[in-house]
């Protein structure tokens, strides 16, 4: 069945939009590299890059993509194919190609440019963050059967992590600016992978400083193997839950 | 073969399947006759898996498929409305599907891809593809792998003549090899040399599951479509027969 993975691959692959993809991705990576003078810059600039564009573009193409693969769906379907695998290769075949694309585009100036701890960090949560932002797009896609309707949820999907759930944190911090929220801070991170991976990198250049109390606690939890470790699970777990739940609707859905 | 138990499905408040209990034995080729909107596709979706039943179990060989998939390997299905990826040609589409179907030790039956000219158009793009084209690549792809059971949605609707001829040929070879053949069609004169039983939906019930013969000597008919057009009228009365 790993045949499927490979259709899909080359179908996407074959899209030009993948490959303009990681050409504007490592247009910008590059550029930002060569005309900032420290490294620490250019991986800032770049990280403000994988925060905002990474998920948009990782949640409109899945979604789109999986709308129009409802054909093939129907196909695979009608032959000898498990729903489960089917959906599971679909999906590792649109990760993957997002993997490809951003290790390309984003991995291979970091490598040339800023081969530090922070360069690798930053590729990583970069992988991450798309292959979990495909993962909500497949639920969404799931979810509803209206093409218009599952963009429109992706995008609110992009727009409440990207903004709403910031709004929503500094609310939480003012209305209880009384208590030590330094401890629910960092449960609270954990709800929004976009917010995980900003604060971790902040932190990997020195910026917890400008965070005063709150990010002196999080570099303690955050520096620590712990804290590392706890943080790489919650990113697996936003990519495993989405899928989980969405094979199981996809299972129960009529074609 | 195929056994359905109490099939109820409903979308919404329309009941599209209510209670359907048929048994479908190999050697029979089975006509599904009835209306626009009585449940045909949906009771055809459902044998595949493609459609999930609110209730009741469908059993393959005494086994119950509801959520198998390997029970497929044996079936061969024409969809009335084939719906392709359109960026694929029409030999990576039967590439594909061979890639994912093939058993190494049997040869996989290229007949219909030359007697419907099929082999001629393996560059075109499925996009470009007019209906009738559509519909001759999934009568190949239906019949590629030599599968136990054939369940034809509206065959040769959209097919010219000839290829609509060839393909009723085809299927003809099958049934004497001892298939189990579903047919659904309005067109009835294309059924009658072809099926066994007919089974008569409506309203998402199956009104009745007969054997062709017997239909025929009830109604004093030969051919099926005056064979339904008398079952059909409102005044007609078994018993006066």
């Amino acid at each position: 069945m790993k045949k499927i993975t490979k259709y899909v691959l080359i179908d996407i692959l074959r899209n030009r939009f993948m490959l303009a993809y990681t050409v504007v991705l490592s247009g910008i990576s590059f550029s930002l590299f060569i005309l900032e003078d420290s490294s620490g810059k250019a991986l800032l600039g770049l990280m403000n890059v994988v925060l905002f564009i990474i998920p948009l573009v990782s949640l409109v193409f899945s979604t789109t993509y999986l709308y129009n693969a409802a054909e093939f769906i129907e196909l695979m379907l009608s032959q000898p194919v498990r729903r489960k695998v089917l959906l599971n290769r679909i999906f590792s075949g649109l990760a993957l190609s997002f993997v490809i694309a951003t290790a390309t585009g984003i991995g291979l100036p970091v490598l040339i440019y800023g081969a530090t701890m922070q360069g690798l960090y930053l590729l990583l949560s970069a992988i991450l963050l798309s292959v979990i932002f495909s993962a909500l797009a497949l639920l969404a896609s799931v979810i509803t059967r209206d093409k218009a309707r599952g963009i429109g949820m992706a995008l609110l999907l992009w727009v409440y992590f990207a903004f709403v759930f910031d709004g929503l944190v500094l609310l939480i911090l003012f209305q209880f600016a009384d208590y030590p929220l330094e401890g629910a801070m960092i449960a609270m991170t954990m709800l929004n992978p976009v917010d995980l991976v900003r604060i971790f990198m902040l932190l990997q250049v020195d910026l917890s400083a400008m965070m005063g109390i709150t990010g002196a606690v999080f570099q303690k939890y955050f520096g620590s193997i712990t804290g590392q470790v706890i943080s790489l699970s919650v990113m697996v777990l936003w990519m495993l839950i989405p899928l989980v739940i969405a094979v199981k609707k996809f299972n129960k859905r009529d074609l | 073969m195929i056994t359905t138990r109490n099939i109820c499905k409903n979308f919404g408040k329309l009941a599209a399947l209510s209670n359907i209990s048929v048994s479908l034995n190999a050697g029979e080729t089975i006509a599904m006759i009835g209306p626009n909107g009585s449940g045909k596709t949906t009771l055809i979706k459902t044998l595949l898996g493609l459609v999930i039943p609110d209730k009741g179990d469908i059993l393959y060989k005494g086994q119950s498929v509801l959520g198998q998939w390997k029970y497929r390997n044996s079936i061969g299905y024409m969809p009335q409305i084939g719906r392709y990826p359109d960026n694929m040609r029409i030999g990576q589409i039967i590439d594909m599907i061979t890639d994912l179907r093939k058993d190494d030790n049997v040869q996989v039956d290229m007949e219909l891809i030359n007697s419907l000219g099929v082999n001629r158009m393996l560059d075109k793009a499925m996009r470009t593809l007019s209906g009738g084209t559509r519909q001759k690549v999934s009568a190949c792809l239906a019949f590629m792998f030599h599968p136990e059971v054939l369940i034809l949605d509206e065959p040769t609707a959209g097919l010219d003549p000839l290829s609509g001829e060839i393909l009723k040929d085809k299927i003809s070879r099958e049934k004497d090899r001892g298939k189990l053949i579903m047919i659904t069609s309005h067109v009835l004169s294309d059924l009658d040399d072809l099926v066994s039983e007919v089974i008569f939906m409506e309203e998402g019930h199956v009104r009745f599951h007969k054997k062709v013969s017997d239909l025929q000597a009830e109604t004093g008919e030969v051919k099926l479509n005056k064979v339904m057009a008398v079952l059909m009228d409102p005044y007609y009365d078994p018993v006066m027969q």
